[in-house]
């Protein structure tokens, strides 16, 4: 198929950057979108032009790297990572807006290529356990539910990929700092830091420049891992019984 | 900043006023809407009258209604901070947004439904509320006891047509800012749960399409029967 890119082209962090329109011919509905791009910068580098820079890694959908908006949704139109949408989601002769993901925390460092490093500080801030080292332990020395360990393991599906930053008319990053905050509350290991965690990655996560929530569901509508809202409403109970409770004044 | 002022400042702690103040305001409508519902009643006005003397003179309504004010004034303030705030977290926006595909208009557009409901209150305090306590308005007398006539000050707004219109149309945006705040509250507040959140969103569905129903119902209904 024949297709028209408006590409997202910026220099880097400090230029103004603007869209770029161009033509490609004979892309297969099999081939996956990188792929689609792969062909593009193929072509650019033959003609001596600047490739277009877009964040990607395992191509799988595991590792959360591969970003942009296409033609309105993050991760494009259906919910799934980029690097597993594939070309047969889109007609021949159909023009495609790339942008980057817009968030104040999230700057374009060139092209499509955000930093995301504020997940990253978020997660340093509380979203890890206390360990005792030592002997290996026990399997299933701690026994916990199934019902629990499925909650869990459902949070801790979130690859970080921040579609649902991309997503959120606010620019909130409440869906992943839940199901972070989340994945650790609810299982007996996370217990130590419990309340701590809950108020250092809230006020990390303000702190980065994010917004607030309105509840309009777009993030876990557009999440490609399928994480729940419900972990925000778990992570405001955690942090208002935390800021309620604990001896930080 | 002691850890008071830090909860309230946080994104977290902002929406929970939001909500708090949003969910009283709910349950004021309710209220409201039971009072308002006796201008209906066939008897010129008595009724209502009564009514509206009675709860001018209770003081625990006075408590009430200070506290009315503050939590409608809370609401507005907070709700021109958090969009500020959210407008300020996306300094660049996108070319091409396919919001309607991952939410609804209403949760999208809480503020300017919000702005609407505001000019709304204003106009309704300034109309009723100022003019009843402050104006100069008819008296009537039942079994030889004088009341205000508030009835007549009621009859005679909703018999013009561009009044009754802006109310019937604020209605419609009252309904629409509760079909996405009535649910939403619950779940700012923690309160989401396999049992209960079907039944509160269905809740909240049914009141935000009753009450702002009965509530436009009543100038329509007196500007019909004048
Ligand atoms: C009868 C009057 C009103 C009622 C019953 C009401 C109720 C509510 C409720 C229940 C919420 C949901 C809170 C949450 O998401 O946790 C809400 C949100 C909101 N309200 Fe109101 N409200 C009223 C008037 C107003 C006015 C006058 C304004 C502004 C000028 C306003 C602006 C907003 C905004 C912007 C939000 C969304 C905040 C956000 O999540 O970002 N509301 N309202
Ligand atoms: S919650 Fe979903 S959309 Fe957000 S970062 Fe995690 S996987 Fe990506
Ligand atoms: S490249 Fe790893 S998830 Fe897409």
């Amino acid at each position: 198929m024949n297709l028209t890119l408006k590409i997202w082209r910026q220099k880097n962090n400090t230029d103004k950057g603007a869209f770029k329109e161009y033509k490609i011919a004979d892309i297969s509905e099999d081939m996956s979108f990188l792929e689609m791009l792969d062909v593009l910068n193929e072509q650019l580098s033959t003609k001596g032009e600047d490739p277009v820079h877009f964040d990607h890694d395992c191509r799988e959908g595991i590792c959360g790297m591969c970003s942009l908006y296409i033609n309105g949704n993050p991760h494009g139109p259906q919910q799934t990572t980029t690097c597993q949408l594939h070309m047969r989601s889109f007609k021949d002769g159909d023009v495609i807006t790339i942008e980057p993901w817009r968030a104040k925390a999230f700057p374009v460092l060139k092209d499509l290529v955000v930093d995301r490093s504020s997940f990253d500080r978020i997660i340093q801030a509380g979203g890890y356990v206390s360990v005792n080292t030592g002997g290996v332990p026990d399997a299933n020395e701690i026994p916990i539910p199934k019902s629990i360990a499925d909650l869990a393991m459902d949070a801790a599906q979130c690859i970080g990929c921040g579609a649902c930053v991309a997503a959120c008319k606010n620019a909130s990053a409440m869906l992943f700092t839940s199901a972070k905050v989340s994945q650790l509350a609810l299982l007996p290991q996370g217990q130590v830091e419990r309340k701590i965690r809950a108020e250092n990655m809230v006020a990390q996560m303000d702190a980065e420049g994010f917004g607030a929530c309105t509840n309009t569901g777009a993030c876990e509508a557009e999440c490609p891992k399928g994480i729940s809202i419900t972990n925000i409403a778990r992570m405001n109970r955690e942090y208002f019984s935390a800021v309620l409770s604990s001896d930080t004044v | 900043m002691s850890w008071v002022s830090k909860t309230l400042n946080s994104t977290l702690g902002r929406k929970v006023l939001m909500a708090l103040t949003g969910l009283f305001l709910i349950l004021f409508l309710v209220v409201h809407l039971a009072g308002n519902l006796q201008l209906l009643i066939p008897d010129g006005g008595e009724a209502f009258n009564k009514y509206a003397a009675t709860m001018a003179n209770n003081p625990f309504i006075k408590v009430v209604s200070i506290g009315n004010f503050a939590f409608i004034l809370i609401h507005v303030i907070y709700s021109i901070i958090l969009s500020r705030h959210n407008k300020k977290s996306r300094p660049v926006g996108y070319s091409i947004t396919k919001a309607s595909s991952n939410s609804t208009w209403a949760s999208r557009n809480m503020g300017i439904l919000g702005t609407f409901l505001l000019i709304f209150i204003l106009v309704h305090l300034k109309g009723f509320y100022y003019e009843v306590k402050f104006g100069s308005i008819p008296m009537t007398t039942y079994e030889g006891v004088e009341f205000k006539d508030v009835f007549a000050i009621v009859s005679a707004a909703y018999s013009n047509v561009l009044y009754v219109a802006f109310y019937v149309l604020s209605m419609g945006f009252l309904a629409f800012h509760l079909s996405h705040g009535f649910a939403s509250a619950f779940q700012t507040l923690g309160l989401n749960h396999v049992k209960y959140s079907p039944l509160i969103r269905k809740v909240g569905l049914v009141f935000s399409i009753l009450i702002p129903a009965l509530f436009a119902l009543i100038p329509l209904v007196m500007f019909f029967q004048n």
